[in-house]
């Protein structure tokens, strides 16, 4: 097991150089950060005096090491629009998509998984057309279409939530989140549901095909003969191994919620990472691109690494590679 | 697909929003305000961004400040008047304190211009507008500001730098954005900022001028314009700005809502380049072969803005959200020319000029601009390049991100020149002051003596350079007008450039307050009144 992570660790560091050189070079063939930034009306020196201060008017290589140099001491470069650190001002964002992302996974898990299961287990019922019907809707809605139609539904014809912002926020055992408030909650739920759609679509298709696959194999068959409770069959054999599947993509889909929140953040201003990166990229404010990109893959790896873990423990069939024990 | 789901929104929302009753509500005290975008920070000298500008207003004083049309009227000084050629005296406001309790007086002037000339990692600083003056404080409400050469827009300039206390001279700009430096004389009084989330402001109930009309405002950014719109309807905020164009008559016609519109100073134009150094691939002959710009010839320039039908373009693609432009100022702006104003539309005088200049079957053109920095302006590039081809210009547009396009335009060429032949971009005056675009846009173009940095075609007429050096040497303001307006004039009829349109801005609100709006797109909140 410790093998096995830190021959992972090891490998996630140099995908993580590969990447940074990648990104960095790839961002510097893009346009001029300066014409973004210098106010056209100011004195032509002006521009000088910006491209010096930020390192600008050095070769790509040297901006490079400078940035590889203060990477090793955790510094990944200050942004150009906000003169702070870019990792500083990811962190200021980060809490807020966690929650979104957090909320929206719970959300698809709670009613993705009992309707997959309902469905695979009444292939032919007539709630299950509908269930599946919704689930083709679900994956095929564009998000900001249905966004804005949520926002016309439950804030300008019903009422009942608020249009955008994150609301008050609660602090819980020392955590600082809008879950631990009413207002916070009803300012999550409509961006966490729209943020949640797609993954309840996948969930629950997921589990509907793991249901029908696992009901017919020969231990559910024999569980049955043998005269076991439905209940206890669905809990005991069938669930965990439909969840094996499902906790690989769900795991993986956390980090695409948290990475592409994208459109969610900006339709409903949530003040996360997406909005943050998304101006990033239209102003080129390349610190803050280049340090989110790394954020994402060191995401990603970090994810992967846990759904291995997790998928041995559900699974104890499973070796991990470089596992001697 | 964008543009697929951009429609089926429009109909929707517009279904929607036109079905529903008003919401009636306003909290007695609160003011909410949706912006689009927010500031960088609330340091009010780190970045020349005119959002943080107008944001910086509401908490700070400059010692002259504009109104909505960027006229100069007195804010910290009472009163500025030239003595000598090179000097001008401020005669400041008395009896102003900041909101810390400290007094106005004209040590924090001198305090603020040391700091805001040389604010650290400023991404656009405000030494453009501080550099070259010397300060020299006569008694403690009277200040004298002295240039190398006369210069007639120290009062301009010093418009655009809003006073801090001196006690804050050396706070970082971390100072400001956590509220510990960011103390002005402004109408309101900072209370938080949480980026991404709500900037706060209180009524500052000791203010010099008429006092604002909330005990508190609350500014949320909503990108999204028809979210914005929702925030609107649904009472989340009171005020927002830029409409998007497509809920506009919706809005227009729904009680309970006031919508507000005026012709900013916002213009779209088009550069023709016009010299032959270099030639350039992007228009060639009938045969694909480069040729020398034919816009050295003013008839191909002025056939190219008579085939451009500016009202069609304002009804179809800016949902008559713009106002056709002979000019750079829109009527009643400073600079403004009566005797100029839009081409008309003439495709068959248009195609005359061209046979008379030798290019009886036309050319190939491509035309370059952005995408998405100015409003719909990917859509009007196309548009202008079908009435082109219409009168034998056969062509073909390119459009890039913003961030692309400006280094292209700028120096994409060769030896760092300009690189395309005929291009797209806007331009707003930031300083009010009326020499500014002449000087950015028309003047030779002369690097060290900050002449013509936005003259990106070559065009060039010692007269009208005279007329603008001239009006700039003159402390007379009045006497200067006159000769910006003659070189606006002279310039505009060689089509220097083609201006194309101003753009509309729009504001909307609840019927519970009222806002007063001039030339200038940004919002100014101390301008939201109660009803």
């Amino acid at each position: 097991m410790f093998a096995f992570i830190l021959r992972r660790s090891i490998q996630s560091v140099v995908v993580l150089f590969v990447m940074s050189l990648l990104v960095f070079c790839m961002i510097n063939l893009v346009g001029d950060p300066v014409d973004m930034l210098v106010n056209p009306e100011s004195l032509p020196d002006e521009i000088e005096r910006v491209r010096r201060d930020f390192g600008l008017d050095q070769p790509v290589y040297i901006q490079y090491w400078q940035f590889l140099k203060g990477a090793l001491s955790g510094d990944l470069g200050k942004s150009y629009v906000f003169g702070r650190p870019a990792l500083a001002l990811m962190a200021e964002r980060f809490p807020a998509t966690l929650e979104l992302a957090f909320c929206a996974l719970i959300i698809a898990v709670i009613i993705g998984l009992p309707l997959g299961i309902y469905a695979g287990l009444r292939p032919d019922g007539f709630a299950t057309r509908i269930i599946m019907g919704m689930s083709v809707l679900g994956i095929s809605i564009p998000t900001f279409w249905l966004g804005l139609m949520m926002i016309i539904l439950f804030s300008v014809i019903l009422g009942w939530l608020p249009v955008s912002g994150r609301g008050e926020i609660g602090v819980f055992l020392g955590v600082e989140s809008s879950i631990f408030t009413m207002d916070g909650l009803k300012h999550l739920i409509m961006p966490a549901t729209n943020l949640a759609l797609f993954k309840i679509a996948m969930v629950m298709r997921l589990a509907r095909a793991g249901t029908s696959e696992v009901m017919a194999q020969d231990f559910i068959r024999f569980a049955r003969a043998k005269g076991l409770p439905r209940k206890r069959i669905i809990k005991s054999h069938l669930l965990p191994n439909i969840l094996i599947p499902i906790v690989t993509v769900i795991g993986i889909e956390f980090g695409t919620l948290i990475a592409f929140a994208t459109v969610t953040e900006s339709i409903f201003s949530w003040p996360g990472l997406g909005k943050l990166v998304i101006d990033a990229i239209i102003n080129l404010d390349r610190p803050v691109v280049v340090a989110y990109l790394l954020f994402v893959v060191a995401l990603f790896l970090a994810l992967n690494l846990i759904v291995d873990i997790i998928y041995a423990a559900l699974d104890p069939r499973v070796r991990l590679q470089g596992d001697d024990t | 697909m964008m543009i697929s789901n951009f429609k089926r929104r429009v109909l929707i929302t517009g279904l929607v929003f036109g079905i529903l009753s008003p919401a009636a509500h306003l909290s007695a005290d609160t003011l909410k305000v949706g912006l689009a975008a927010e500031p960088t920070s609330v340091d009010p000298h780190y970045h020349n961004l005119t959002i943080n500008n107008s944001m910086a207003t509401q908490v700070f004083d400059a010692l002259v400040l504009q109104d909505v049309n960027q006229k100069l009227i007195p804010g910290l000084a009472v009163s500025w008047t030239p003595v000598g050629e090179t000097t001008w005296e401020f005669k400041l406001r008395p009896g102003v304190t900041f909101h810390n309790g400290a007094a106005f007086t004209a040590e924090d002037v001198v305090a603020t211009m040391d700091r805001a000339a040389d604010v650290p990692n400023s991404p656009s600083s405000f030494g453009t507008f501080i550099k070259g003056k010397t300060f020299e404080i006569v008694d403690d409400l009277t200040l004298r500001v002295s240039t190398e050469k006369p210069n007639p827009f120290v009062p301009n300039d010093l418009s655009r730098v809003a006073i801090i206390d001196s006690a804050f001279a050396e706070a970082t700009t971390e100072d400001f954005n956590t509220g510990k430096a960011a103390f002005g004389t402004g109408p309101f009084k900072f209370v938080s900022w949480l980026p991404g989330d709500a900037l706060t402001l209180a009524q500052n109930d000791g203010y010099w001028g008429q006092a604002v009309d909330w005990e508190s405002v609350v500014i949320k950014p909503i990108k999204d314009g028809t979210t914005r719109t929702a925030a609107l309807i649904s009472g989340d905020v009171d005020f927002i700005e830029r409409v998007a164009p497509s809920d506009l008559p919706n809005l227009e016609k729904r009680d309970g809502v006031s919508v507000y519109k005026s012709v900013s100073n916002r213009l779209l134009y088009m550069t023709l380049h016009m010299t032959d150094d270099p030639v350039k691939p992007y228009v060639t002959d009938r045969n694909d072969n480069p040729i020398p710009s034919p816009f050295q010839d003013i008839r191909v320039r002025q056939a190219v803005s008579m085939a451009i039908n500016r009202e069609a373009i304002s009804d179809r693609v800016m949902d008559g959200l713009s106002a056709p432009a002979g000019q750079f100022s829109p009527e009643g702006y400073i600079g403004y020319s009566p005797n100029l104003s839009a081409d008309e539309y003439n495709p068959e005088r248009a195609k005359a000029l061209m046979a008379e200049a030798g290019f009886k079957d036309g050319f190939k053109l491509t035309v370059h601009g952005p995408a998405g920095r100015y409003s719909n302006d990917a859509r009007i590039l196309e548009a202008i390049a079908q009435m082109l081809s219409r009168v034998g210009i056969d062509t073909t547009v390119e459009t890039m991100p913003a961030s692309v396009f400006f280094k292209r335009f700028s120096r994409g060429g060769p030896n760092k020149t300009p690189e395309f032949t005929v291009a797209m971009s806007g331009y707003a005056n930031g300083s009010g002051e009326p020499s500014h675009p002449l000087r950015i846009f028309i003047h030779t173009k002369q690097k060290d003596r900050g002449y013509g940095p936005g003259n990106r075609n070559g065009y060039s007429n010692a007269e009208v350079d005279k007329l603008i050096e001239d009006g700039r040497a003159m402390m007379d303001i009045a006497k200067g007008e006159a000769a910006f307006i003659k070189a606006t004039e002279m310039s505009m009829r060689e089509y220097a450039l083609v201006p194309i349109h101003h753009e509309l801005a729009t504001w909307a609100s609840s019927d519970a307050v009222t806002y007063e709006h001039g030339a200038l797109d940004s919002t100014f909140i101390h301008n939201i009144r109660a009803k």
